[in-house]
Protein backbone atom coordinates (compact mmCIF):
# COMPACT_ATOMS: atom_id res chain seq x y z
CA UNK A 1 0.00 0.00 0.00
CA UNK A 2 1.50 3.31 -1.04
CA UNK A 3 0.52 5.80 1.65
CA UNK A 4 0.66 9.57 1.54
CA UNK A 5 3.51 11.30 3.35
CA UNK A 6 1.07 12.56 5.97
CA UNK A 7 -0.05 9.02 6.85
CA UNK A 8 3.56 7.88 7.11
CA UNK A 9 4.42 10.88 9.28
CA UNK A 10 1.53 10.26 11.69
CA UNK A 11 2.42 6.56 11.80
CA UNK A 12 6.09 7.19 12.54
CA UNK A 13 5.46 10.13 14.90
CA UNK A 14 2.05 9.53 16.44
CA UNK A 15 0.62 12.65 18.13
CA UNK A 16 -0.93 12.36 21.58
CA UNK A 17 -0.51 8.62 21.95
CA UNK A 18 -1.50 7.43 25.41
CA UNK A 19 -4.33 7.26 27.90
CA UNK A 20 -6.19 9.29 30.53
CA UNK A 21 -7.80 7.66 33.52
CA UNK A 22 -11.35 6.93 32.39
CA UNK A 23 -12.90 7.93 35.69
CA UNK A 24 -11.10 11.30 35.81
CA UNK A 25 -13.41 14.35 35.78
CA UNK A 26 -14.04 15.82 32.35
CA UNK A 27 -12.65 12.79 30.51
CA UNK A 28 -14.71 11.19 27.76
CA UNK A 29 -13.64 7.81 26.34
CA UNK A 30 -14.70 6.27 23.04
CA UNK A 31 -13.70 2.73 22.06
CA UNK A 32 -14.85 1.58 18.63
CA UNK A 33 -14.09 -1.26 16.23
CA UNK A 34 -13.46 -4.94 16.92
CA UNK A 35 -10.31 -7.07 17.11
CA UNK A 36 -11.66 -9.60 14.59
CA UNK A 37 -12.13 -6.80 12.06
CA UNK A 38 -8.50 -5.80 12.49
CA UNK A 39 -9.02 -2.38 14.02
CA UNK A 40 -9.90 -0.99 17.44
CA UNK A 41 -9.57 2.70 18.31
CA UNK A 42 -9.62 4.25 21.73
CA UNK A 43 -10.02 8.02 21.69
CA UNK A 44 -10.12 10.16 24.84
CA UNK A 45 -10.86 13.84 25.38
CA UNK A 46 -10.33 15.99 28.44
CA UNK A 47 -12.85 18.83 28.68
CA UNK A 48 -12.74 22.01 30.73
CA UNK A 49 -15.50 24.63 30.36
CA UNK A 50 -16.88 22.93 27.25
CA UNK A 51 -13.46 23.13 25.55
CA UNK A 52 -11.31 20.14 24.77
CA UNK A 53 -8.00 20.89 26.43
CA UNK A 54 -6.32 17.58 25.70
CA UNK A 55 -6.88 14.42 23.69
CA UNK A 56 -5.23 11.00 23.52
CA UNK A 57 -5.52 7.85 21.44
CA UNK A 58 -4.48 4.24 21.27
CA UNK A 59 -5.15 2.23 18.12
CA UNK A 60 -4.83 -1.39 17.05
CA UNK A 61 -5.00 -1.32 13.30
CA UNK A 62 -3.31 -0.60 10.03
CA UNK A 63 -1.18 2.45 9.29
CA UNK A 64 -4.09 4.58 8.15
CA UNK A 65 -6.18 3.69 11.20
CA UNK A 66 -3.30 4.84 13.41
CA UNK A 67 -2.84 8.00 11.33
CA UNK A 68 -6.60 8.79 11.34
CA UNK A 69 -6.81 8.61 15.12
CA UNK A 70 -3.55 10.52 15.61
CA UNK A 71 -4.87 13.29 13.35
CA UNK A 72 -8.21 13.29 15.18
CA UNK A 73 -6.50 14.04 18.51
CA UNK A 74 -4.63 16.95 16.91
CA UNK A 75 -7.86 18.40 15.54
CA UNK A 76 -9.80 17.89 18.77
CA UNK A 77 -7.46 19.91 20.95
CA UNK A 78 -8.70 23.47 21.39
CA UNK A 79 -12.13 22.80 19.89
CA UNK A 80 -15.33 23.22 21.84
CA UNK A 81 -17.43 20.11 22.39
CA UNK A 82 -19.91 21.42 19.87
CA UNK A 83 -17.23 22.08 17.21
CA UNK A 84 -15.72 18.65 17.79
CA UNK A 85 -19.06 17.05 16.92
CA UNK A 86 -18.82 18.55 13.46
CA UNK A 87 -15.59 16.77 12.45
CA UNK A 88 -16.44 14.54 9.48
CA UNK A 89 -14.69 11.45 8.22
CA UNK A 90 -14.43 13.07 4.80
CA UNK A 91 -12.24 15.80 6.33
CA UNK A 92 -9.85 13.08 7.52
CA UNK A 93 -9.88 11.34 4.13
CA UNK A 94 -9.00 14.62 2.46
CA UNK A 95 -6.29 15.64 4.91
CA UNK A 96 -4.55 12.23 4.83
CA UNK A 97 -5.30 11.53 1.17
CA UNK A 98 -6.61 8.06 2.08
CA UNK A 99 -7.17 5.57 -0.75
CA UNK A 100 -10.76 4.23 -1.18
CA UNK A 101 -10.05 0.92 0.61
CA UNK A 102 -9.00 2.86 3.70
CA UNK A 103 -12.05 5.12 4.01
CA UNK A 104 -13.42 2.88 6.76
CA UNK A 105 -10.46 3.97 8.93
CA UNK A 106 -11.68 7.55 8.76
CA UNK A 107 -15.25 6.43 9.52
CA UNK A 108 -13.93 4.62 12.58
CA UNK A 109 -12.13 7.79 13.70
CA UNK A 110 -15.33 9.83 13.35
CA UNK A 111 -17.20 7.15 15.32
CA UNK A 112 -14.53 7.28 18.01
CA UNK A 113 -14.86 11.07 18.31
CA UNK A 114 -18.65 10.76 18.60
CA UNK A 115 -18.33 7.97 21.18
CA UNK A 116 -15.87 10.00 23.28
CA UNK A 117 -18.14 13.07 23.15
CA UNK A 118 -21.18 11.00 24.12
CA UNK A 119 -19.27 9.45 27.03
CA UNK A 120 -18.18 12.90 28.23
CA UNK A 121 -21.75 14.24 28.05
CA UNK A 122 -23.14 11.21 29.83
CA UNK A 123 -20.65 11.69 32.65
CA UNK A 124 -21.24 15.47 32.82
CA UNK A 125 -25.00 15.18 32.81
CA UNK A 126 -26.09 11.81 34.20
CA UNK A 127 -29.83 11.45 33.94
CA UNK B 1 24.11 -5.07 4.55
CA UNK B 2 21.98 -3.91 1.63
CA UNK B 3 18.47 -2.50 2.07
CA UNK B 4 15.68 -3.36 1.63
CA UNK B 5 16.14 -6.91 2.92
CA UNK B 6 14.20 -9.57 1.04
CA UNK B 7 12.44 -12.10 3.28
CA UNK B 8 9.49 -12.91 1.03
CA UNK B 9 10.86 -15.93 -0.80
CA UNK B 10 7.51 -17.78 -0.84
CA UNK B 11 6.23 -15.05 -3.09
CA UNK B 12 9.08 -15.23 -5.53
CA UNK B 13 12.85 -15.70 -5.47
CA UNK B 14 15.68 -13.75 -7.05
CA UNK B 15 17.14 -15.54 -10.05
CA UNK B 16 20.38 -17.38 -9.40
CA UNK B 17 23.16 -15.78 -11.53
CA UNK B 18 24.08 -19.27 -12.78
CA UNK B 19 20.52 -19.64 -14.10
CA UNK B 20 20.69 -16.33 -15.91
CA UNK B 21 24.01 -17.30 -17.48
CA UNK B 22 22.52 -20.54 -18.84
CA UNK B 23 19.64 -18.63 -20.40
CA UNK B 24 21.48 -15.80 -22.15
CA UNK B 25 22.59 -17.61 -25.34
CA UNK B 26 18.98 -18.66 -25.98
CA UNK B 27 17.83 -15.05 -26.27
CA UNK B 28 20.33 -14.19 -28.99
CA UNK B 29 22.40 -16.65 -31.03
CA UNK B 30 20.33 -19.75 -30.14
CA UNK B 31 17.00 -18.04 -30.76
CA UNK B 32 15.36 -20.81 -32.80
CA UNK B 33 11.88 -22.23 -32.40
CA UNK B 34 12.24 -25.65 -30.80
CA UNK B 35 9.40 -26.89 -33.02
CA UNK B 36 11.32 -26.09 -36.22
CA UNK B 37 12.34 -29.58 -37.28
CA UNK B 38 14.17 -28.82 -40.51
CA UNK B 39 17.04 -26.49 -39.67
CA UNK B 40 19.90 -26.08 -37.23
CA UNK B 41 18.30 -23.16 -35.37
CA UNK B 42 15.39 -25.35 -34.41
CA UNK B 43 17.59 -28.32 -33.48
CA UNK B 44 19.73 -26.18 -31.22
CA UNK B 45 16.68 -24.78 -29.38
CA UNK B 46 15.17 -28.25 -29.14
CA UNK B 47 18.37 -29.57 -27.61
CA UNK B 48 18.18 -26.83 -24.96
CA UNK B 49 14.56 -27.70 -24.19
CA UNK B 50 15.14 -31.46 -24.03
CA UNK B 51 18.15 -31.05 -21.78
CA UNK B 52 16.06 -28.88 -19.42
CA UNK B 53 13.27 -31.45 -19.50
CA UNK B 54 15.75 -34.07 -18.25
CA UNK B 55 17.08 -31.80 -15.51
CA UNK B 56 13.55 -31.05 -14.31
CA UNK B 57 12.42 -34.68 -14.47
CA UNK B 58 15.49 -35.83 -12.54
CA UNK B 59 14.73 -33.51 -9.63
CA UNK B 60 11.30 -35.10 -9.10
CA UNK B 61 12.23 -38.66 -10.17
CA UNK B 62 10.11 -38.56 -13.31
CA UNK B 63 10.76 -39.35 -16.95
CA UNK B 64 11.55 -36.39 -19.21
CA UNK B 65 8.56 -37.28 -21.40
CA UNK B 66 6.26 -36.70 -18.45
CA UNK B 67 7.05 -32.96 -18.20
CA UNK B 68 4.57 -30.57 -19.86
CA UNK B 69 5.71 -26.96 -19.97
CA UNK B 70 3.25 -24.22 -19.03
CA UNK B 71 3.40 -20.54 -18.15
CA UNK B 72 3.58 -21.26 -14.42
CA UNK B 73 1.99 -23.15 -11.55
CA UNK B 74 -1.36 -21.37 -11.88
CA UNK B 75 -1.70 -22.64 -15.43
CA UNK B 76 -0.48 -26.09 -14.39
CA UNK B 77 -3.14 -26.28 -11.67
CA UNK B 78 -5.82 -25.14 -14.11
CA UNK B 79 -4.66 -27.64 -16.71
CA UNK B 80 -4.57 -30.51 -14.21
CA UNK B 81 -8.02 -29.95 -12.73
CA UNK B 82 -9.87 -28.85 -15.86
CA UNK B 83 -7.98 -31.32 -18.05
CA UNK B 84 -8.82 -34.30 -15.83
CA UNK B 85 -12.47 -33.29 -15.34
CA UNK B 86 -12.96 -32.88 -19.08
CA UNK B 87 -11.17 -36.14 -19.92
CA UNK B 88 -12.76 -38.34 -17.26
CA UNK B 89 -16.23 -36.80 -16.91
CA UNK B 90 -17.85 -40.06 -17.94
CA UNK B 91 -16.19 -41.86 -15.02
CA UNK B 92 -17.42 -39.42 -12.41
CA UNK B 93 -17.97 -35.85 -11.34
CA UNK B 94 -16.43 -35.61 -7.88
CA UNK B 95 -13.10 -34.16 -6.84
CA UNK B 96 -11.50 -33.91 -3.42
CA UNK B 97 -9.24 -31.07 -2.39
CA UNK B 98 -8.35 -29.21 0.80
CA UNK B 99 -9.42 -25.89 2.25
CA UNK B 100 -5.91 -24.43 2.44
CA UNK B 101 -4.96 -24.93 -1.21
CA UNK B 102 -3.64 -22.01 -3.21
CA UNK B 103 -6.29 -19.91 -4.93
CA UNK B 104 -5.20 -21.34 -8.28
CA UNK B 105 -6.62 -24.70 -7.15
CA UNK B 106 -9.56 -23.43 -5.07
CA UNK B 107 -10.82 -20.99 -7.67
CA UNK B 108 -10.39 -23.58 -10.43
CA UNK B 109 -12.43 -26.04 -8.34
CA UNK B 110 -15.10 -23.40 -7.79
CA UNK B 111 -15.21 -22.63 -11.51
CA UNK B 112 -15.68 -26.35 -12.22
CA UNK B 113 -18.53 -26.48 -9.70
CA UNK B 114 -20.23 -23.48 -11.26
CA UNK B 115 -19.65 -24.20 -14.94
CA UNK B 116 -19.50 -27.98 -15.17
CA UNK B 117 -21.58 -29.09 -12.20
CA UNK B 118 -18.63 -30.87 -10.64
CA UNK B 119 -19.01 -31.75 -6.95
CA UNK B 120 -16.05 -30.72 -4.82
CA UNK B 121 -15.17 -31.79 -1.28
CA UNK B 122 -12.98 -29.26 0.51
CA UNK B 123 -11.30 -31.19 3.30
CA UNK B 124 -10.63 -29.43 6.59
CA UNK B 125 -7.11 -29.34 8.04
CA UNK B 126 -5.94 -29.85 11.61
CA UNK B 127 -4.68 -27.00 13.81
CA UNK B 128 -1.25 -27.27 12.18
CA UNK B 129 -2.71 -26.99 8.69
CA UNK B 130 -2.30 -30.65 7.81
CA UNK B 131 -4.70 -32.80 5.80
CA UNK B 132 -5.57 -36.11 7.47
CA UNK B 133 -5.19 -38.97 4.95
CA UNK B 134 -8.12 -40.77 6.58
CA UNK B 135 -10.32 -37.77 5.75
CA UNK B 136 -9.27 -38.22 2.14
CA UNK B 137 -10.21 -41.91 2.29
CA UNK B 138 -13.58 -41.16 3.85
CA UNK B 139 -14.42 -38.51 1.27
CA UNK B 140 -13.95 -40.88 -1.67
CA UNK B 141 -17.12 -41.94 -3.49
CA UNK B 142 -17.59 -44.10 -6.60
CA UNK B 143 -17.82 -40.84 -8.55
CA UNK B 144 -14.44 -39.47 -7.39
CA UNK B 145 -12.08 -38.87 -10.30
CA UNK B 146 -9.40 -36.68 -8.75
CA UNK B 147 -7.72 -35.90 -5.43
CA UNK B 148 -5.79 -32.62 -5.36
CA UNK B 149 -3.77 -31.85 -2.23
CA UNK B 150 -0.88 -29.41 -2.02
CA UNK B 151 2.61 -30.53 -1.05
CA UNK B 152 3.41 -27.61 1.26
CA UNK B 153 1.39 -24.56 2.09
CA UNK B 154 2.56 -21.20 0.79
CA UNK B 155 1.62 -19.27 3.94
CA UNK B 156 2.43 -21.54 6.84
CA UNK B 157 4.86 -23.98 5.21
CA UNK B 158 3.12 -27.08 6.58
CA UNK B 159 4.02 -30.21 4.62
CA UNK B 160 1.15 -32.62 3.96
CA UNK B 161 1.44 -36.43 4.30
CA UNK B 162 1.64 -36.77 0.52
CA UNK B 163 2.91 -40.35 0.42
CA UNK B 164 0.00 -41.58 2.56
CA UNK B 165 -2.51 -39.74 0.39
CA UNK B 166 -0.82 -41.10 -2.75
CA UNK B 167 -1.16 -44.62 -1.38
CA UNK B 168 -4.88 -44.19 -0.76
CA UNK B 169 -5.35 -42.76 -4.25
CA UNK B 170 -3.54 -45.80 -5.74
CA UNK B 171 -5.60 -48.25 -3.71
CA UNK B 172 -8.81 -46.67 -4.97
CA UNK B 173 -7.49 -46.08 -8.51
CA UNK B 174 -8.15 -42.36 -8.33
CA UNK B 175 -5.83 -39.81 -9.91
CA UNK B 176 -3.74 -37.76 -7.49
CA UNK B 177 -2.69 -34.22 -8.33
CA UNK B 178 -0.28 -32.34 -6.10
CA UNK B 179 0.43 -28.61 -6.22
CA UNK B 180 4.08 -28.74 -5.24
CA UNK B 181 4.96 -25.15 -6.12
CA UNK B 182 6.39 -24.46 -2.64
CA UNK B 183 8.04 -27.84 -2.19
CA UNK B 184 9.93 -28.60 -5.40
CA UNK B 185 13.62 -27.79 -5.10
CA UNK B 186 13.25 -27.14 -1.36
CA UNK B 187 12.57 -30.62 0.01
CA UNK B 188 13.02 -34.03 -1.67
CA UNK B 189 10.07 -35.01 -3.87
CA UNK B 190 9.78 -38.36 -5.60
CA UNK B 191 6.66 -38.78 -7.72
CA UNK B 192 7.18 -42.56 -7.88
CA UNK B 193 7.62 -43.11 -4.18
CA UNK B 194 4.84 -40.66 -3.30
CA UNK B 195 2.33 -41.97 -5.81
CA UNK B 196 1.75 -38.61 -7.49
CA UNK B 197 0.04 -38.73 -10.91
CA UNK B 198 0.04 -35.02 -11.76
CA UNK B 199 2.16 -32.30 -10.18
CA UNK B 200 2.31 -28.54 -10.64
CA UNK B 201 5.36 -26.37 -10.03
CA UNK B 202 7.14 -23.33 -11.36
CA UNK B 203 10.60 -21.91 -11.95
CA UNK B 204 10.45 -18.56 -10.19
CA UNK B 205 10.02 -20.12 -6.74
CA UNK B 206 13.32 -21.95 -7.12
CA UNK B 207 15.62 -19.14 -8.29
CA UNK B 208 14.56 -19.50 -11.91
CA UNK B 209 12.77 -17.10 -14.26
CA UNK B 210 9.14 -15.97 -14.00
CA UNK B 211 6.75 -17.07 -16.75
CA UNK B 212 7.47 -20.77 -16.94
CA UNK B 213 6.21 -23.78 -15.04
CA UNK B 214 5.49 -27.43 -15.55
CA UNK B 215 2.84 -30.03 -15.07
CA UNK B 216 4.13 -33.52 -14.44
CA UNK B 217 1.75 -35.97 -16.14
CA UNK B 218 2.34 -39.65 -15.35
CA UNK B 219 2.84 -41.87 -18.43
CA UNK B 220 2.79 -45.32 -16.84
CA UNK B 221 0.79 -47.01 -14.06
CA UNK B 222 -1.53 -45.40 -14.85
CA UNK B 223 -1.17 -43.52 -18.12
CA UNK B 224 -2.82 -40.21 -17.27
CA UNK B 225 -4.68 -38.35 -19.99
CA UNK B 226 -5.78 -34.75 -19.81
CA UNK B 227 -7.83 -32.64 -22.19
CA UNK B 228 -5.83 -29.69 -23.53
CA UNK B 229 -7.08 -26.29 -22.44
CA UNK B 230 -5.07 -24.47 -25.10
CA UNK B 231 -5.61 -25.43 -28.73
CA UNK B 232 -3.07 -24.81 -31.44
CA UNK B 233 0.08 -26.40 -32.80
CA UNK B 234 -0.15 -29.51 -30.65
CA UNK B 235 3.02 -28.88 -28.67
CA UNK B 236 3.82 -30.85 -25.52
CA UNK B 237 2.28 -34.06 -26.86
CA UNK B 238 -0.93 -32.19 -27.58
CA UNK B 239 -1.48 -31.22 -23.96
CA UNK B 240 -0.38 -27.61 -24.18
CA UNK B 241 -0.06 -25.80 -27.48
CA UNK B 242 2.09 -22.73 -27.91
CA UNK B 243 5.68 -22.04 -28.96
CA UNK B 244 7.95 -22.97 -26.08
CA UNK B 245 9.72 -20.11 -24.29
CA UNK B 246 13.12 -21.70 -24.83
CA UNK B 247 15.28 -19.34 -22.70
CA UNK B 248 12.87 -19.64 -19.77
CA UNK B 249 12.79 -23.41 -20.06
CA UNK B 250 16.58 -23.62 -20.18
CA UNK B 251 16.70 -21.48 -17.03
CA UNK B 252 14.04 -23.65 -15.37
CA UNK B 253 16.17 -26.71 -16.10
CA UNK B 254 19.28 -25.11 -14.66
CA UNK B 255 17.34 -24.01 -11.57
CA UNK B 256 16.19 -27.61 -11.02
CA UNK B 257 19.71 -28.95 -11.48
CA UNK B 258 21.02 -26.47 -8.89
CA UNK B 259 18.07 -27.28 -6.65
CA UNK B 260 18.96 -30.93 -6.70
CA UNK B 261 22.60 -30.22 -5.88
CA UNK B 262 22.04 -27.59 -3.20
CA UNK B 263 18.70 -28.49 -1.63
CA UNK B 264 20.15 -30.35 1.33
CA UNK B 265 22.74 -27.69 2.20
CA UNK B 266 20.27 -24.81 1.64
CA UNK B 267 17.61 -26.49 3.75
CA UNK B 268 19.99 -27.24 6.61
CA UNK B 269 21.38 -23.71 6.67
CA UNK B 270 17.99 -21.99 6.39
CA UNK B 271 16.27 -24.08 9.03
CA UNK B 272 18.99 -23.16 11.55
CA UNK B 273 18.62 -19.48 10.62
CA UNK B 274 14.83 -19.73 10.78
CA UNK B 275 14.88 -21.39 14.20
CA UNK B 276 17.26 -18.76 15.54
CA UNK B 277 14.94 -16.00 14.32
CA UNK B 278 12.00 -17.71 15.99
CA UNK B 279 13.85 -18.15 19.29
CA UNK B 280 15.13 -14.56 19.29
CA UNK B 281 11.59 -13.27 18.85
CA UNK B 282 9.92 -15.55 21.39
CA UNK B 283 12.63 -14.84 23.98
CA UNK B 284 12.03 -11.11 23.70
CA UNK B 285 8.26 -10.95 23.27
CA UNK B 286 5.30 -12.50 25.04
CA UNK B 287 2.20 -13.82 23.27
CA UNK B 288 3.82 -14.77 20.01
CA UNK B 289 2.13 -17.73 18.32
CA UNK B 290 3.57 -20.04 15.69
CA UNK B 291 1.23 -20.72 12.78
CA UNK B 292 1.64 -24.07 11.04
CA UNK B 293 3.33 -27.29 12.02
CA UNK B 294 6.23 -27.11 14.50
CA UNK B 295 8.32 -29.72 12.65
CA UNK B 296 6.59 -30.84 9.43
CA UNK B 297 7.22 -27.55 7.68
CA UNK B 298 9.38 -26.07 4.95
CA UNK B 299 12.89 -25.29 6.24
CA UNK B 300 12.78 -21.67 5.13
CA UNK B 301 9.32 -20.78 6.44
CA UNK B 302 8.31 -19.03 9.65
CA UNK B 303 4.79 -17.73 10.20
CA UNK B 304 3.94 -16.12 13.51
CA UNK B 305 1.19 -14.00 15.03
CA UNK B 306 1.93 -11.14 17.40
CA UNK B 307 -1.09 -10.67 19.64
CA UNK B 308 -2.47 -7.09 19.94
CA UNK B 309 -0.60 -5.83 16.87
CA UNK B 310 -2.13 -5.56 13.40
CA UNK B 311 -0.02 -7.06 10.61
CA UNK B 312 -0.07 -4.25 8.10
CA UNK B 313 1.07 -1.71 10.66
CA UNK B 314 3.87 -4.08 11.61
CA UNK B 315 4.99 -4.30 7.98
CA UNK B 316 4.77 -0.52 7.72
CA UNK B 317 6.91 -0.16 10.84
CA UNK B 318 9.73 -2.18 9.31
CA UNK B 319 9.35 -1.35 5.67
CA UNK B 320 13.07 -1.79 5.03
CA UNK B 321 12.31 -5.53 5.24
CA UNK B 322 10.15 -7.24 2.60
CA UNK B 323 7.69 -9.52 4.41
CA UNK B 324 4.10 -10.56 4.03
CA UNK B 325 1.10 -10.67 6.38
CA UNK B 326 -2.19 -12.53 6.66
CA UNK B 327 -3.88 -9.29 7.65
CA UNK B 328 -6.99 -8.28 5.71
CA UNK B 329 -5.40 -4.91 5.07
CA UNK B 330 -2.72 -6.53 2.94
CA UNK B 331 -5.07 -8.73 0.91
CA UNK B 332 -7.09 -7.87 -2.14
CA UNK B 333 -10.23 -9.39 -0.63
CA UNK B 334 -10.14 -7.41 2.65
CA UNK B 335 -10.53 -10.66 4.55
CA UNK B 336 -7.83 -12.07 6.82
CA UNK B 337 -5.96 -15.14 5.58
CA UNK B 338 -8.33 -18.02 4.79
CA UNK B 339 -5.45 -20.42 5.41
CA UNK B 340 -5.01 -19.27 9.01
CA UNK B 341 -8.79 -19.24 9.49
CA UNK B 342 -8.93 -22.86 8.27
CA UNK B 343 -6.45 -23.81 11.01
CA UNK B 344 -8.82 -22.35 13.56
CA UNK B 345 -6.67 -19.28 14.18
CA UNK B 346 -8.96 -16.50 15.41
CA UNK B 347 -9.53 -13.54 13.09
CA UNK B 348 -7.71 -11.19 15.46
CA UNK B 349 -4.58 -13.36 15.38
CA UNK B 350 -4.87 -13.84 11.62
CA UNK B 351 -4.75 -10.05 11.28
CA UNK B 352 -1.58 -10.14 13.40
CA UNK B 353 0.39 -12.70 11.38
CA UNK B 354 3.69 -12.22 9.61
CA UNK B 355 5.29 -14.65 7.16
CA UNK B 356 9.06 -14.83 6.90
CA UNK B 357 10.35 -16.57 3.78
CA UNK B 358 14.10 -17.15 3.81
CA UNK B 359 16.00 -18.08 0.68
CA UNK B 360 19.28 -19.23 -0.85
CA UNK B 361 20.68 -15.70 -0.79
CA UNK B 362 19.52 -14.74 2.70
CA UNK B 363 22.40 -13.77 4.99
CA UNK B 364 22.73 -14.41 8.73
CA UNK B 365 23.07 -10.70 9.42
CA UNK B 366 19.87 -9.96 7.50
CA UNK B 367 17.88 -12.41 9.60
CA UNK B 368 19.42 -11.05 12.80
CA UNK B 369 18.56 -7.51 11.76
CA UNK B 370 14.99 -8.54 10.94
CA UNK B 371 14.57 -10.17 14.34
CA UNK B 372 15.83 -7.06 16.13
CA UNK B 373 13.57 -4.74 14.13
CA UNK B 374 10.47 -6.89 14.55
CA UNK B 375 10.96 -6.89 18.31
CA UNK B 376 11.34 -3.07 18.32
CA UNK B 377 8.31 -2.45 16.16
CA UNK B 378 6.04 -4.94 17.97
CA UNK B 379 7.03 -3.33 21.29
CA UNK B 380 6.24 0.13 19.94
CA UNK B 381 2.91 -0.92 18.42
CA UNK B 382 1.86 -2.75 21.57
CA UNK B 383 2.45 0.48 23.50
CA UNK B 384 0.06 2.04 21.02
CA UNK B 385 -2.49 -0.79 21.17
CA UNK B 386 -5.65 -0.38 23.26
CA UNK B 387 -5.99 -4.17 23.24
CA UNK B 388 -2.58 -4.65 24.84
CA UNK B 389 -3.47 -2.05 27.45
CA UNK B 390 -6.76 -3.81 28.23
CA UNK B 391 -5.07 -7.20 28.43
CA UNK B 392 -2.49 -5.76 30.82
CA UNK B 393 -5.34 -4.41 32.97
CA UNK B 394 -6.61 -7.96 33.21
CA UNK B 395 -9.61 -7.50 30.92
CA UNK B 396 -10.56 -10.63 29.01
CA UNK B 397 -10.84 -9.31 25.44
CA UNK B 398 -13.22 -12.12 24.55
CA UNK B 399 -15.69 -10.91 27.18
CA UNK B 400 -15.90 -7.43 25.66
CA UNK B 401 -18.94 -6.62 23.53
CA UNK B 402 -17.26 -5.31 20.40
CA UNK B 403 -19.23 -3.47 17.76
CA UNK B 404 -18.25 -5.39 14.61
CA UNK B 405 -18.19 -3.16 11.57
Amino acid sequence: MAYSEKVVDHFNNPRNMGSFKKEEDGVGTGIVGAPECGDVMKLQIKVENETIVDAKFKTFGCGSAIASSSLATEWLKGKTVEEAGRIKNTDIVQELNLPPVKIHCSVLAEDAIKAALADYQKKADPK
Amino acid sequence: MKFPIYLDNHSTTPMDPRVLESMLPYFTEKFGNSASRNHAFGWEAEEGVENARKQIAKLIHADAKEIVFTSGATESNNLALKGVVEMYHEKGDHIITSSTEHRAVLDTAKALEAKRGVKVTYLPVDKFGMVNPEDVRNAITDKTILISVMFANNEIGTINPIKEIGKIAKEKSILFHCDATQGVGKVPIDVQDMGIDLMSFSAHKIYGPKGVGALYVRKKNPRVRIAAQMDGGGHERGMRSGTLPVPLIVGFGKACELGEQEMAADGARLSVMRDRLHTTITNALEEVYLNGHPTQRLPHNLNISFAYVEGESLLMGCKEIALSSGSACTSATLEPSYVLRALGVGAELAHSSIRFGLGRFTLDEEVDYAGKRIIEVVTKLREMSPLYEMAKEGIDLKSVQWAAH
